[in-house]
């Protein structure tokens, strides 16, 4: 440590460092602005300002020649998705399993979790909160091969030599979805549940035990208890959870391509893609205002069940 | 350990080869130690079909290496160091960059496309230096003001490329050079050698019921398939008098819709994801299809038990060109980047590499495999007749004719989307 170090630790902050110290302290206001507005510039200017250019290219026209969107404006590629039925029946199947999603992830995250925070003795709490959460750390395509691997139907004599017993769900279970919409489903819970498991165990982490108890004492039976108690508390946690579980299964195109073998259009976000490839840009941002508006009405029905006070 | 398996497996397949040609009895008793230390003779077939696609230069020649190319002094003394390319899979690897960085100081970055439509999007938003485009790109590339014409003074490897791919509509633009061709090569089919005992030499298992694969078919998932559609028609209902797969006026369109409709009965994949198609080709849930080469010599290397022909119906196919983009803010590292995968050795490497005909002339003597100019037929123009290169349908008919107009690829893509929906 040189000389000029020690003098300055000793004499506490430098003269203008000191000044801005001096500046926050009488202007509480002003520490509160300062910190605030990098985050309020970044939701406003990249979120929101990029929302908004997704619709204004959607009005956009493509010139035929160079398939580029030219300025001129247009309704023809909302009319065009809107009048299309057979958009509305894949966004309808879409939305469908995005339900399903969340409606398993809530059905298996709800007894695991009672089982981790009031059942489990407190030692292996953590652990066993932790081993739900590990899936977190693998890589979202890493998962996605090895599902494609997992669910691989057997019994194909056409096989390289090894190949011919299907995927570990086959070998090893006798039973497999193969490729298609179950596939994707059973995926997809793997994928989310964490995003399910956290705020719900932290719903149940906060939840009384002695409201149990007085349940108990009260004469209610566990289903009882489980119904007219625990439900009701927890509703603003799965909620919560369910937005997440939701909102991811909406977005997601790259686990269809792999679970379905590209067989038939499962989810959405398939059809954006390819259009966006097309390229047809103005026609994929047409798209994607369904599944904007679908979430906005599901972030408002949340919000009435409370949700936002979970997360 | 996988280079040696390799290098062995190599080994190996010579001797074989030499010891089935090798007539002399002189011969024969020195080359049959070595196909005796041949780690299994099962595994030897496989490694021999599939051209070798782990091959560095180091395994053929070791030490230094003449790589038959001297970058432009000019371009050096301004490279960027380093160059982002949209590019085919197998185009760009390590075998061919490693050199080229050491040389020119540009570091490589590719982003894959999938399909011609994929290039154009990413190349439309001028965060590339340049690409590797196909025909049905490059119309649309060159329209829309995304790429722009070379000097020809900046390229040492042009004067090699085969004449015959020169100043082609698709690539070059009023007579003036857009870019330089890189090689070609048809879209072939695959078939699994167990369920076809007996080579196919038609399409027909991908159009037809009733074939061993019916159910185990997989197609490539891009609205420019609509012209593999035509091209069966083009030999089977000669009435519909298509001449050209990529001219098709509405009834000519809507017959290979229709017939693209019933093909969904028969597959079980469409593929864009060439990793995806490789595995299902080892797994055997597919049995033929559509496939470049490449994609095939992926799968087998991985022991599927697939093999490729090109059928007797003629095929689709692609003619590629390395293009500088409009945007380009590496362009300098990417006029070499050019100038390189076009110069007999690296053209070579990568041609060799993917499966198709190499575009440099003098590179036909620099493939690992003396034959490989031979067996893709890289200097006979008559092999290309019946091979229909990728290009973009416009209402202008690419036949012609003048008194219908034609179905425009925008047409295509809708098409595509409502028949997979």
């Amino acid at each position: 440590m040189t000389t000029a170090e020690r003098v300055g630790r000793a004499s506490g902050p430098s003269q203008p460092f000191r000044n801005l110290n001096r500046f926050f302290r009488r202007h509480p206001r002003a520490g509160l602005f300062s910190l605030l507005t990098p985050p309020v510039a970044w939701l406003l200017f990249v979120y929101l300002a990029s929302l908004a250019m997704l619709v204004v290219a959607a009005l956009y026209t493509l010139d035929p020649d160079s398939q580029k969107p030219t300025s001129d404006l247009t309704t023809a590629n909302i009319t065009d998705a809107l009048g299309d039925i057979n958009v509305w029946s894949l966004f309808g199947k879409t939305v469908l399993t995005a339900v399903s999603v969340t409606l398993i992830c809530a059905l298996v995250a709800l007894p695991t979790c009672f089982f981790i925070a009031k059942i489990a003795p407190r030692w292996v709490r953590r652990g066993l909160l932790v081993s739900m959460l590990l899936p977190l750390w693998a890589g979202y395509m890493v998962k996605a091969y090895a599902w494609r691997a997992m669910v691989s139907p057997a019994g194909n004599r056409f096989a390289a030599a090894g190949r011919g017993g299907g995927g570990f769900l086959q070998s090893v279970l006798g039973w497999t979805p193969g490729y298609g919409r179950t596939a994707v489903v059973i995926a997809l819970v793997y994928l989310w549940l964490p995003y399910m498991i956290l705020p719900i165990y932290a719903g149940l982490d906060r939840l009384p035990t002695s409201l149990l108890d007085a349940a108990g004492d009260l004469g209610a039976r566990p289903w009882r208890t489980f119904r007219s108690v625990i439900l009701p508390l927890l509703l603003p946690s799965v909620a919560a959870g369910s937005i997440f579980t939701f909102s991811l299964t909406l977005g997601d195109y790259i686990l269809p391509r792999l679970l379905v073998d590209g067989k038939e259009r499962v989810m959405f976000g398939e059809l954006i893609n390819a259009t966006l490839g097309g390229p047809n840009l103005p026609l994929a941002a047409a798209y994607t205002l369904f599944p904007l508006v679908m979430i906005v009405l599901y972030l408002l029905a949340m919000k009435r069940a409370g949700a936002f006070d979970n997360l | 350990m996988r280079k040696t398996r390799v290098g062995v497996a190599l080994l190996a397949s010579l001797a074989i080869v030499a010891a089935s040609c090798g007539d002399d009895d002189e011969t024969k008793g020195t080359e049959a130690p070595a196909g005796s230390d041949a780690p299994d003779i099962t595994d030897a077939p496989e490694e021999t079909t599939a051209p070798d696609v782990t091959t560095t230069p180091t395994d053929t020649t070791g030490g230094d290496m003449d790589y038959m190319w001297t970058p432009n002094a000019d371009l050096v003394a301004g490279a960027e160091g380093e160059v982002n390319i949209v590019a085919w899979p197998g185009y760009i690897e390590e075998a061919w960059t490693t050199p080229f960085t050491e040389m020119t100081g540009c570091a490589v970055n590719v982003k894959l496309g999938a399909t011609s439509d994929e290039m154009v999007q990413l190349m439309q938003s001028g965060e590339y230096d340049g690409v590797s485009a196909s025909g049905d790109a490059t119309n649309r590339l060159m329209a829309g003001g995304e790429v722009v014409e070379i000097d020809l003074a900046e390229f040492s490897s042009y004067e090699d490329i085969f004449d015959g791919l020169k100043d082609k509509p698709w690539n070059s633009l009023d007579g003036k050079p857009m870019g330089i061709p890189h090689g070609r090569g048809a879209n072939v089919m695959f078939f699994n050698t167990e369920a076809f005992p007996e080579a196919p030499d038609s399409w027909g298992a991908m159009w037809e019921a009733g074939s061993v694969a019916e159910g185990a078919i997989s197609v490539y998932d891009s609205p420019i398939y609509i012209a593999d559609a035509a091209l069966w028609l083009m030999a089977t209902q000669p009435d519909l008098g298509i001449t050209n797969p990529y001219a098709l006026d509405q009834a000519q369109f809507d017959a290979a819709i229709a017939l693209l409709e019933s093909q969904k009965g028969l597959a079980s994949q469409y593929w864009a994801d060439y990793v995806v198609q490789a595995n299902s080709m080892v797994d055997g849930t597919v049995l033929a299809g559509t496939t470049w080469q490449v994609v095939a010599n992926f799968a087998q290397s991985e022991g599927a038990l697939v093999d490729t022909v090109k059928p007797k119906e003629g095929a689709t196919g692609w003619s590629d060109t390395w293009m500088l983009s409009s945007q380009a803010s590496n362009p300098n590292c990417m006029k070499l980047w050019m100038d390189w995968i076009s110069s007999p050795w690296a053209n070579a490497q990568a041609t060799e590499y993917f499966g198709e005909a190499p575009s440099n002339a003098k590179g036909c003597a620099l493939t690992a495999d003396p034959d490989h100019c031979a067996k893709y037929h890289a200097e006979e123009e008559d092999y290309w007749t019946d091979v229909w290169y990728w290009t973009t349908a416009t209402e202008e008919c690419l036949d012609g004719r003048t008194d219908v107009t034609c179905v425009p690829y925008t047409e295509w893509v809708n098409a595509w989307n409502a028949l997979r929906a």
